[in-house]
């Protein structure tokens, strides 16, 4: 592959994330991992319901006292809204405007640092009423589901920023299109696990 | 490539396995290292024999009898049968579809290396405060109080090991989907392929649940946290559910490939095409599927409930139906074939009523409340050592034998093979069939003694007799490759004379690069169709002679997996609590790791491409493909 070859907006494929070879077997194989992720995920929910409310007898902590739904609301709408910038992001990828890729990446790894400086928020908040990690089968229960998640949001935003400074200079080509399509289909998969983290951990939580 | 590598010197040959990203090369990896923990996971069996060739006996401690049943059970599953059979699947899959090599050789290296030293690190425990004493199964319950370390090296030596494994199964699916030859279509695919891109399904969707538990264990005994502590909330059941989950498939990533084996075995030896090829397909592709309805059989006497039992007790009966399906169009191959009793072929043949013994008895347990009766004795070894030595570990040593010309271009002897083949499978059922009996005579699996006036003396002692048998076999195996290595005898493209696939139609060992030029499949057995076509070459080419593309070596593989390594350790000294080094160490590896991984991503790796000059000196020189 010429790493140097020139394309302008004209000679660009329509879907440079799957136009060579490697490309396509990333892409396959990405989404497969994601498959493997979606699993992964599901035997954390799991186990999540099936602990739910479980502690030491006596226990004063339960979801419907516990959680908050503003400061969630609030996490939910700028991730979902950082999952947008992203779609953008690669509506200019694929449009060969380097500079508008990167702004909108930019904006989208903003969006996911102030998710997770909530996130950060919120569990020390919970860990400053006395719900620590080792407080029951609960606490382990919820902070290894979400903080799984917010484990995956960090590495995607070092993943984003990792290629935008790597790429900077250099712009767009045939080698590190698939690599920017796969951090942005990353970064979907994590969104739809955390609308799935909101509803069964927070709205179900809250309800009761 | 390997008398090549040797000319080289000892340490150009050893930088050159530990750097390489063929996918030949790979198998090698995957067929030394699990042949070594094939060989300790069988002198751990023999020790439990020997505890148990007579009653009362002192051999083993009690302790040790459970750290040596445990490490026998997680040896021979996830070090020994699985990294075999990937062994297989790496040398052989890619070249039945006519690919240069695996969708990505890189990730093949590291899935490679994160088994070695997942698989390292378990075994470790011996020597650092005694190994896992859990059982394979490593039930929470028991887990959670057992002293030391051994649980840990157990939790953090298999979520290595199979991160390697989740990597290596992602890797087969696409270069399945998307490497094959043109002409290559779904239903023309030879059956181990069929089988590897089932199995490597299972592998995907299996082993996250294995390694969501094991973090729970590990997060438990490590952080405190609370998942299995039943004062706190916890459920040990939620193991069980997540360790079957993942457990049951792995039943069906070893045994599908091993049905893919046979599969190959029995079409080249009888000389015919397989019977009922669609069925074969359509039947792995069901129990694949059915081997996630499955899970909770292992778990009737839990107490999930009347309706829970009779759901897992149907679903587990269904795959009864499949299974057989393939049975009988393995019979049916046979019938009528012009069959040649070669190695392979006679333990093709002697997996059959081996399996199907192996079979009725797990229909057997499947009706819930006779499992109330079987449950945690005697005949549960006996049945799963029927699916797992009568089926896998036949397949296995089948598979040595077919393939071993073609991994490393020299035959193994027929002569030693048989007697290998007959003591292997005499010594097989005088261990197993006699632990059925003991098993309804009430002997319980997994403890470390019995007494005299139990009357189970002399059917262990014919148990532990087998055993002896089995491993004279292995012996005779190991001095049949040191012979048949010194003698290096060269041979052709087809050895067997019989090959169907397009493994065959290449040079023994391949080139590097595989097929110099890609070939073009007309039909299912392709190699077969263009012999009786009377083409010399074995093959028709899609495309021109022209330069190819390589993926260069690496070292970071390498060093990606010895960070993790080194991290497992700070993190299981750190659960001590009274030791300044362990974070330290946690960092150090855990930045190894990701800084290679970061390496990796950062520094373009763009290969190298063989010149055609290069390639038709090769093809001239009968160094490449086409029959001589």
């Amino acid at each position: 592959m010429d790493l140097n070859k020139k394309y302008t907006p004209q000679s660009w494929p329509d879907h440079p994330e799957t136009a060579t070879m490697e490309g396509k077997n990333k892409f396959v194989g990405f989404w497969l991992l994601l498959a493997a992720e979606t699993v992964t995920f599901a035997s954390l929910f799991a186990t999540y319901l099936a602990l739910k409310d479980k502690g030491p007898s006596g226990m004063e902590f339960a979801a419907s006292n516990l959680f908050e739904l503003p400061l969630v609301f609030a996490m939910t709408m700028i991730l979902l809204t950082s999952s947008l910038t992203s779609v953008y992001a690669m509506y200019h990828m694929k449009n060969h405007n380097f500079k508008a890729m990167q702004a909108w990446l930019g904006i989208t790894v903003l969006l996911g640092a102030a998710f997770l400086g909530l996130e950060i928020y919120e569990f020390n908040h919970y860990v400053h009423l006395g719900f620590g990690y080792t407080h029951s089968a609960f606490s382990a229960a919820f902070y290894t589901l979400v903080g799984t998640h917010g484990a995956h949001v960090l590495f995607g935003l070092s993943w984003f920023i990792a290629l935008m400074v790597r790429n900077s200079k250099r712009g767009l080509n045939m080698y590190n299109a698939p690599k920017f399509y796969l951090v942005s289909l990353y970064w979907h998969f994590i969104d739809v696990v955390w609308v799935f983290i909101f509803t069964v951990v927070y709205l179900m939580g809250v309800i009761g | 490539m390997s008398s090549i590598a040797q000319k080289k010197g000892f340490g150009a040959a050893m930088w050159d396995y530990l750097t390489t990203v063929d996918h030949k090369k790979i198998a090698h990896l995957y067929l030394a290292s699990g042949g070594i923990f094939f060989l300790i996971g069988g002198i751990e069996a023999m020790l439990i024999r020997i505890q148990l060739m007579k009653a009362g006996n002192d051999f083993l401690s009690a302790g040790t009898y459970n750290e040596v049943l445990t490490m026998h059970g997680t040896t021979m599953i996830f070090l020994a049968a699985m990294p075999i059979l990937l062994a297989f699947m790496n040398a052989i899959m890619p070249l039945q579809i006519g690919a240069r090599d695996v969708a990505f050789p890189f990730l093949n290296s590291l899935g490679f290396w994160l088994f070695f030293f997942g698989g390292v690190f378990l075994n470790l425990s011996w020597f650092l405060g005694g190994a896992p004493d859990a059982g394979w199964t490593n039930y929470a319950s028991l887990a959670i109080a057992s002293e030391g370390h051994g649980i840990d090296f157990y939790a953090l030596g298999l979520t290595i090991s199979g991160f390697g494994t989740l990597i290596s199964g992602i890797n087969f699916l696409v270069t399945i989907i998307n490497m094959r030859a043109p002409g290559m279509t779904y239903m023309r695919m030879p059956l181990f392929t069929w089988t590897t891109f089932v199995a490597s399904a299972l592998i995907l969707l299996a082993f996250p649940p294995l390694t969501v538990g094991v973090f729970f264990m590990v997060f438990d005994r490590m952080f405190g946290a609370n998942f299995f502590d039943v004062t706190m909330g916890g459920n040990t059941i939620i193991w069980e559910h997540l360790f079957w989950i993942f457990g049951h498939p792995e039943v069906y990533i070893l045994i599908l490939p091993a049905f893919g084996i046979f599969s190959e075995i029995f079409a080249i030896f009888s000389r015919k095409r397989l019977f009922g090829y669609t069925a074969l397909v359509f039947a792995t592709i069901l129990i694949g599927f059915y081997g996630f309805m499955v899970w909770a059989h292992h778990m009737f006497t839990v107490g999930l409930g009347p309706t829970a039992n009779a759901v897992f007790a149907l679903a587990t009966m269904i795959i009864a139906v499949p299974t057989g399906v393939k049975i009988f169009n393995w019979l049916l191959t046979i019938w009528g074939g012009s069959i040649s009793f070669t190695t392979p072929m006679m333990y093709a043949i002697g997996f059959i009523p081996s399996f199907v013994a192996g079979g009725v008895t797990g229909v057997m347990q499947a009706i819930a409340p006779l499992d109330y009766q079987l449950h945690d004795s005697y005949f549960i070894v006996a049945h799963f050592h029927y699916v797992i030595v009568g089926g896998v570990v036949l397949a296995i040593l089948a598979a040595t034998h077919l393939y071993w010309p073609k991994m490393f271009g020299t035959m193994l002897s027929e002569k030693l093979g048989k007697v290998t083949f007959w003591l292997f499978f005499i010594g097989f059922h005088l261990t197993f069939f006699i632990q059925h009996f003991l098993g309804l005579m009430g002997m319980p699996r997994r403890v470390y003694t019995f007494g005299a006036d139990q009357g189970w003396d002399l059917f262990n002692a014919i148990s532990s007799v087998g055993a002896l048998f089995m491993a004279l076999g292995v012996i005779i195996l190991l001095v049949n490759i040191v012979m048949t290595s010194i003698k290096n005898e060269r041979v052709s493209n087809d050895p067997w004379g019989d090959g169907r696939t397009l493994e065959w139609a290449i040079a023994s060992p391949p080139p590097f690069y595989n097929f110099a030029q890609t070939p073009l499949v007309r039909g299912l057995d392709t190699f077969w169709i263009e012999k009786m076509e009377g083409n010399k070459e074995g093959m028709v080419y899609a495309e021109p002679l022209e330069e190819i593309h390589m993926p260069n070596g690496s070292f970071v593989p390498v060093v990606m997996s010895f960070g993790l390594f080194v991290a497992s350790f700070g993190a299981l000294y750190n659960m001590d609590g009274d030791k300044g080094w362990t974070i330290p160490v946690i960092i150090i590896g855990l930045v190894i790791t990701f800084g290679s991984m970061l390496f990796r991503s950062l520094k373009d790796d763009l290969g190298f491409h063989i010149s055609k000059e290069e390639l038709l000196r090769d093809v001239k020189g009968g160094k490449s493909d086409g029959l001589k």
